[in-house]
């Protein structure tokens, strides 16, 4: 248990340092997750509007799935070396799956009787999207933004070794931080994924409509059975 | 296993030497020493983990089906665990159990349990009451209801469950790699330094491809084994 306290005293040691690393570590998980996002929801929200693409969107949750975190990395150093470009593609490409699916499902399956009596009062499609089928999506699709950041926040810890910033530098180099420090990070980059979870929680139940609430259990990450 | 202090592409081939984008001579003469055997290892390494995983929620869900409080407890550890990046929770389990397989396969069965738990418990709660209804007028006992109606009829859920916990245990074991060189992680870790591209590609290619044939393997078990489930194209 030793190591353990060892480490506490590392990250009180070199408070400063894992401040740095973690801002670091955030503010490169945000920039993927905007790009996917921008990327992801308005093709998913659009697919799911036109009941278009339901082989792609909905299977490439399961290709993200086979994806190996490692595997998606070391091909971007290979392709296009070591530095920022490649640890942000690679999150990227990580990132997009559950994004476009969840946005695709929520806003295909929002019930077709509401879609129907707003149609009926002469709502124009659009307006049927925004304030009929994105209200009623929003908190699945927000469950796969959600999803997609944890994910991307716990991939950047490895993306350190494409030279990607952030606390994964401290945890793949165990020559210059010793034993304690890379448990020291490890308590970090774990502390940050729970809380950045349990604060995009939070915005999902703030999101849902009190309607819907009694449905979504407090801990509903994506694994909704998939059969 | 030692690593060469000096870049080794293997003796020979302009493509190795000049490190071109895939050797396939490379691949042919490092199948069965390197390529061959990280495979093997990581099938082991993913079988170990679904396997424990598996008993273990199987154990937990049966118990929860029964005793609700069971769930909520069990389902928030397991999704804590869910949550912590992989790496992370490698160098946590290090100090415990150290450089070794153990440490590893913790962790991957660790990030089983969710989807497993859930799933099982899911299916084992979608028999309708009419059904049960009718097993208790049957004049079957509580295990005899388990067994012949609740977890048949839970098999489509448990499948599917299993699908996601293989093809995610594949993919996690990847990383497995930073604590010991077991796995495809192996190969691909040892290449970056050289940036050796066959190498991290044939290896990566393997990882994927094992874990998309697991999944077809998996759905056509998932046919065989409840063919009701088609038949009605319900689900």
């Amino acid at each position: 248990m030793s190591v353990f306290i060892d480490s506490l005293q590392f990250i009180v040691d070199h408070r400063e340092l894992i401040l740095e690393k973690t801002w670091e570590h955030v503010v490169l998980s945000a920039a993927a997750l905007g790009v996917s996002i921008a990327i992801a929801l308005p093709l998913g929200v659009v697919l799911g509007h036109l009941h278009r693409g339901s082989f792609i969107a909905v299977n490439l949750a399961n290709v993200g799935r086979a994806l190996p975190t490692l595997v998606v990395i070391a091909f971007g150093i290979t392709f296009l070396g070591i530095g920022f470009k490649s640890v942000l593609v690679a999150l990227v490409v990580l990132g997009v799956p559950p994004i476009l699916t969840n946005a695709y499902v929520a806003v295909d399956e929002v019930e077709p009787d509401a879609v129907e009596a707003a149609r009926g009062m002469g709502m124009t499609p659009l307006q049927v999207l925004w304030r009929i089928e994105l209200p009623l999506a929003l908190p699945l699709l927000f469950a796969g933004i959600r999803t997609s950041a944890v994910f991307i926040v716990a991939t950047a810890t490895i993306a350190a070794i494409a030279g990607g910033s952030g606390l994964g530098e401290i945890l793949v180099n165990q020559a210059s931080y010793g034993v304690e420090g890379l448990v020291g990070a490890a308590l970090c980059v774990s502390l940050l994924a729970l809380a950045v979870d349990a604060a995009l929680g939070g915005v999902q139940r703030a999101l849902t409509p009190r309607g819907l609430k009694l449905q979504v259990p407090a801990f509903e990450p994506d694994v909704r059975p998939v059969v | 296993m030692a690593e060469p202090v000096i870049p080794d592409f293997g003796v020979g081939s302009d493509c190795v030497t000049q490190n071109h984008t895939f050797c396939t001579d490379w691949v042919r003469e490092n199948w069965s020493s390197v390529l061959q055997p990280a495979l093997v290892e990581h099938i082991e390494l993913t079988v170990i983990a679904v396997g424990i995983g598996f008993a273990i929620s199987l154990a937990a869900a049966l118990l929860a089906h029964r005793l609700r409080y069971v769930e909520r407890p069990f389902a928030v550890v397991s999704a804590v665990i869910y949550t912590i990046p992989s790496l992370a929770l490698f160098q946590l389990l290090v100090p415990i159990t150290g450089l070794t397989v153990t440490t590893v396969e913790v962790a991957l069965v660790g990030y089983t349990l969710l989807i497993l738990f859930r799933n099982i418990l899911a299916g084992l709660r979608s028999a309708p009451p009419e059904v049960l209804e009718a097993a208790r007028g049957m004049g079957l006992t509580t295990t005899q209801t388990l067994f012949r109606v609740e977890l048949p009829l839970a098999l489509p859920a448990i499948v599917a469950g299993l699908r996601v916990a293989v093809v995610s245990t594949i993919a996690l074991a990847t990383v497995a790699a930073f604590v010991v060189s077991e796995g495809l992680g192996g190969p691909i870790l040892g290449a970056l330094p050289l940036n050796f591209k066959t190498e991290i590609i044939a290896a990566g290619a393997l990882a994927v491809g094992l874990a998309i044939l697991a999944d077809a393997l998996l759905v056509v078990a998932q046919r065989l084994l409840t063919p009701w489930a088609y038949a009605r194209r319900a689900v």
